[in-house]
């Protein structure tokens, strides 16, 4: 399996996405310059976190119109799985991959935690190594992560079970906790916490390597439980 | 034209030199180089006499002083670059761009070394928080600021200090600390070498903006300050990431012979500084510097503080290399100038010279150099009169303790580090809150433990002593981590080196740091000097922040502080004394800030420093903490409420209890071990003479302590967390 990691000219948790999956997992992995058009011997495409391009104005805005967004919908609408976290999940909100959008921390601050998740959903990509409704504690970092969306379309999400990991005690403002979501498909997948810092025994918390897991047991093997 | 020099900030005498050394009068532009030059800020003019005094060497020592930044072995081929710098006057003005501008100075300083920035630490002081909506104001942006930037860079805060005093009222103190790894072989300096060799200029754009900026930190705040507020420069994080990426790739490709980061005095100093460390000459064109705005004169380009932008000196005929590294980082590179070595700093404006001078003249080590007066204040005298027999002892313990919880000084500083991303780089092991932070060097099995400390009140009350302090406190933080010290980076923010009470302070506190830095073995490889850190009311209380840097060969062995395990036997190393002076206690409590300070024992400091490793070495120990502002009382209740366990503490003493409790005597540790290892440890602890006590165990979930016999303490230690963690975000918002 082979996974791809995006580098804008601010991404700052490319390295950390690339250690856990390349050092800590094995995976073959590799950095994609964002200009970079050919993206199909990719199995999936990790968007990571940072400041894709200073973010002064709406984070995500200006990325979404980097080349290599084309090939990610691409290799998105072939069913490949695309993950967004943190900026990553900024830029697939700007880019209309994913429903909702991130704004402002209620508190007006950037918030850099560990957060207590609530796995909603384990029938996806990110998921299916956790069991329903497992509290994981998993950092986030962020200045803008309250996601908001419209009450038709939370009420679809809801439906076609799209929303992944809620907040247990919400950090941000978030709607209804919200976390992490995915698109219908469930192979678009954003999240703002940052699983890739709780990889290692190291750094005092695994409770992420589960999500990376999920991925590698889905490429592997199809949706089926990891556990 | 020698009515102009005052307005550069430059005195009589020292326009007579600049005539002197030229052989004629300067010209506008050579003049306000100079000023700017030869400001306190650039020159370290009142204080350079006296560096001689710092130890600066060692056998780990790659870099000292007089660089970009300090470079000090960590083995394997491996070093940390590591330097500390202030942004005082400007974070007092626009506190939001002043501390983010510090970060971003302070960055580009470490990676004009050829380092990668892993790590920032601030130190920070304010006045009075509780009663000043100015201040809770300045920490508010002063925060904010450094978070914007340092979070934007992808480097993670991952410790440093606050401290609040009414003496910071009209002054913060904004000292940032930047630590890269780099390896042995790939360490760049600042050097403009090879006759003919090209000076590029990469990064922003020139402004008008941080114009003055040097000379403006090299006065006392006044009330016309406000005004200066175009000296404070603004800062562009994202830019500042292209520029780091850019040069560090840049480094690899080997065309660069030396790199120059454009800081206070912008392209005056770094033209003179590369210039003198290097062939002697530079020519350089201000007509090629890129600029923000139009009308821009030359000696406008030439000091103009804008930000992120960098000097390259480049391999001739490799300049299209240069180019096309920077390029794909979406930046632009352009050749402003060459190398020459007729000692001149030759500045043109397209084919006309508009300014000549010897670059050696320019530079520090050309500039004034003063042996201040310096005479002991009257009022050291006074606040040493001072014994534990003049305050009353407290009635309700309880009511005290969670009185020194709830101090601004103590209290949880969560609120402040909780808008730093801390983590990102995922090399952080032991995060901010801890006696020193830790990260991994990946690719190794090494941690390297940071932390910055200086208790400016004990410095008020005995410089030399307080300072020693200072530097052994430091010590103790990093190997209360299992990290040996290393070496220090050191910040040193006093008020006007023209007042002799003021210098005499600085000098004092100079040879403390001297003499601890040579027992502890921990040269000083970096710094940087603040003077004027005064307003008409009064100056700062001295304050020397001691950044240290220690090494862990194995950092899965990293320790923290906090009680790990029900049944842990509760050790206190070192000896317990009267000594409230200058405490924690006495200020909170008795609103006190006299007495004699803590005395300082380097031949027991060092022998616990090595018991400590040996122990931690051989797996002996489950948490240690330094005890310091607060003393026992407070180190216990800390390492419970992070353990989220309790403990029962059981003291007999001829002390006064509250003296006992909140003492701040030096060299002691609060170390716990479990029942099994205890015959072990004594062993060595006897073996080795060092004095200790068993003093309790962890246990249950409240802090009880008894004193001969008699309860003083019990309370829930989920109460005292409650009071700690939500003091300062209580005042905050």
């Amino acid at each position: 399996m082979k996974f791809g990691i995006i580098v804008f000219p601010g991404s700052n948790c490319d390295i950390d996405c690339y250690h856990v999956l390349k050092e800590v997992l094995n995976q073959e992995t590799e950095y994609v310059w964002h200009d970079t058009e050919d993206i199909e011997d990719f199995d999936c495409i990790v968007l990571p976190g940072g400041f894709s391009y200073g973010d002064y104005l709406r984070c995500g805005a200006v990325a979404q119109f980097s080349k290599v967004m084309d090939s990610i919908k691409v290799h998105a609408a072939k069913g490949k799985p695309v993950i967004g976290i943190c900026n990553g999940f900024q830029i697939l909100t700007e880019a209309g991959l994913l429903p909702g959008a991130l704004v402002r921390n209620a508190n007006l601050k950037f918030i850099c935690d560990i957060a207590a998740l609530k796995i909603e959903n384990t029938e996806t990509p990110v998921t299916n190594c956790y069991e329903a409704g497992e509290i994981i504690h998993i950092p986030i970092a962020h200045g803008e992560g309250n996601y908001v969306v419209d009450e038709d379309t939370l009420e679809d999400m809801k439906a076609h079970g799209q929303i992944l990991f809620t907040y247990v005690n919400n950090p941000n403002g978030s709607i209804v906790d919200i976390a992490g979501v995915c698109n219908k498909e469930k192979n678009i997948i954003g999240l703002m916490p940052h699983p890739e810092r709780a990889s290692e025994a190291l750094l005092g918390n695994t409770d992420g390597l589960k999500f990376f897991q999920s991925i590698i047991h889905h490429l592997e093997e199809g949706f089926s439980n990891g556990k | 034209m020698e009515n102009n020099y005052k307005a550069v900030g430059l005195t009589q005498k020292e326009y007579e030199k600049i005539v002197a050394v030229m052989g004629r009068e300067p010209n506008e532009l050579e003049l306000n180089m100079y000023g700017v030059m030869w400001s306190e800020h650039c020159s370290y003019k009142h204080s350079r006499a006296l560096f001689k005094h710092f130890p600066t060497s060692g056998e780990k020592v790659l870099q000292g002083p007089g660089e970009n930044a300090g470079i000090v072995d960590i083995g394997d081929n491996l070093a940390v670059a590591m330097k500390i710098e202030s942004h005082n006057h400007p974070s007092a003005i626009e506190p939001y761009q002043g501390a983010a501008t510090g970060v971003g100075g302070i960055i580009r300083d470490i990676f004009a070394m050829g380092a990668r920035p892993v790590a920032l630490l601030n130190s920070l002081r304010f006045g009075d928080l509780e009663n000043s909506d100015r201040v809770k104001f300045l920490l508010d942006g002063v925060v904010e600021g450094i978070a914007g930037y340092g979070n934007c860079m992808g480097i993670p805060t991952v410790g440093g200090e606050v401290y609040f005093n009414k003496s910071y009222n009209g002054n913060p103190l904004v000292n940032a600390m930047c630590v890269g790894i780099i390896e042995h072989d790939k360490i760049h300096r600042g050097n403009a070498s090879g006759v003919g060799n090209s000076i590029m200029y990469v990064g922003a754009p020139t402004g008008r903006d941080g114009i003055g900026g040097a000379s403006f930190a090299s006065v006392e705040l006044t009330e016309e300050s406000e005004e200066k507020r175009s000296a404070v420069q603004v800062g562009d994080p994202f830019m500042e990431k292209l520029l780091l990426e850019a040069c560090l790739e840049l480094l690899q490709i080997g065309c660069v012979v030396g790199i120059q980061d454009l800081g206070a005095a912008g392209l005056a100093s770094a033209c003179c500084e590369t210039a003198t460390r290097g062939e002697g000459g530079m020519e350089v064109d201000v007509a090629k510097v890129p600029r923000r705005e139009t009308g821009m004169l030359p000696v406008e380009v030439m000091i103009s503080e804008s930000q992120e932008r960098m000097l390259l000196i480049v391999e001739k005929g490799r300049e299209e290399e240069v180019n096309k590294v920077v390029e794909k980082w979406g930046l632009h590179s352009v050749i402003i100038g060459k190398v020459t070595d007729d000692g001149f700093l030759r500045i043109l404006e397209g084919d006309q010279v508009v300014g000549e001078m010897p670059a050696e003249s320019l530079d520090s080590s050309g500039a004034p150099k003063y042996y201040s007066d310096y005479e002991k204040p009257a009022y050291i005298e006074e606040v040493q009169n001072f014994t534990s027999g003049d305050i009353e002892e407290p009635k309700n313990y309880k009511e005290v303790l969670t009185k020194l919880l709830t101090s601004p000084n103590i209290a949880s500083k969560e609120w402040i580090y909780r808008q730093y991303d801390h983590m990102v780089r995922t090399n952080t092991v032991v995060k901010p809150g801890s006696d020193a932070a830790v990260i991994r060097v990946k690719g190794t099995e090494k941690g390297i433990a940071l932390t910055t400390d200086c208790n400016s009140r004990l410095c008020y009350l005995d410089p030399r002593e307080g300072s020693k302090i200072a530097v052994t406190e430091a010590a103790r933080n990093i190997i209360c981590s299992g990290a040996k010290p290393l070496a220090i980076t050191d910040g040193l923010n006093f008020g006007s080196p023209e007042k002799p009470d003021r210098f005499w302070q600085f000098r004092e506190c100079v040879l403390g740091i001297s003499e601890a830095a040579r027992e502890l073995d921990t040269p000083v490889i970096s710094g940087n000097v603040s003077f004027y850190n005064e307003t008409d009311q009064d100056a700062i209380y001295p304050t020397p922040i001691i950044g240290m840097v220690g090494v862990l060969d194995d950092v899965e062995k990293a320790m923290t502080m906090e009680f790990k395990n029900e049944g842990d036997v509760i050790v206190l190393l070192g000896h317990t004394k009267d000594e409230i002076g200058g405490s924690e206690y006495i200020s909170r409590i008795h609103d006190l800030e006299k007495g004699r300070i803590p005395a300082i024992n380097f031949g027991l400091e060092k022998k616990l420093h090595s018991l400590i490793l040996e122990a931690n070495e051989k797996n002996l120990l489950q948490s240690a903490h330094d005890l310091s502002e607060g003393g026992l009382g407070i180190g216990v209740a800390e390492s419970c409420i992070s353990g989220k366990l309790g403990a029962k503490i059981n003291i007999n003493t001829d002390l006064r209890k509250d003296v006992y409790l909140f003492s701040e005597s030096q060299s002691r540790f609060l170390i716990t071990v479990k029942e099994k290892d205890l015959k072990d440890l004594k062993e060595m602890l006897q073996l080795r003479e060092v004095p200790y006590q068993r003093i309790g165990r962890v246990e249950g979930q409240d802090l009880e302590i008894t004193i001969n016999e008699a309860s003083v303490i019990c309370e829930a230690v989920e109460e005292l967390e409650a009071a700690w963690r939500g003091a300062l975000q209580c005042i905050m918002e």
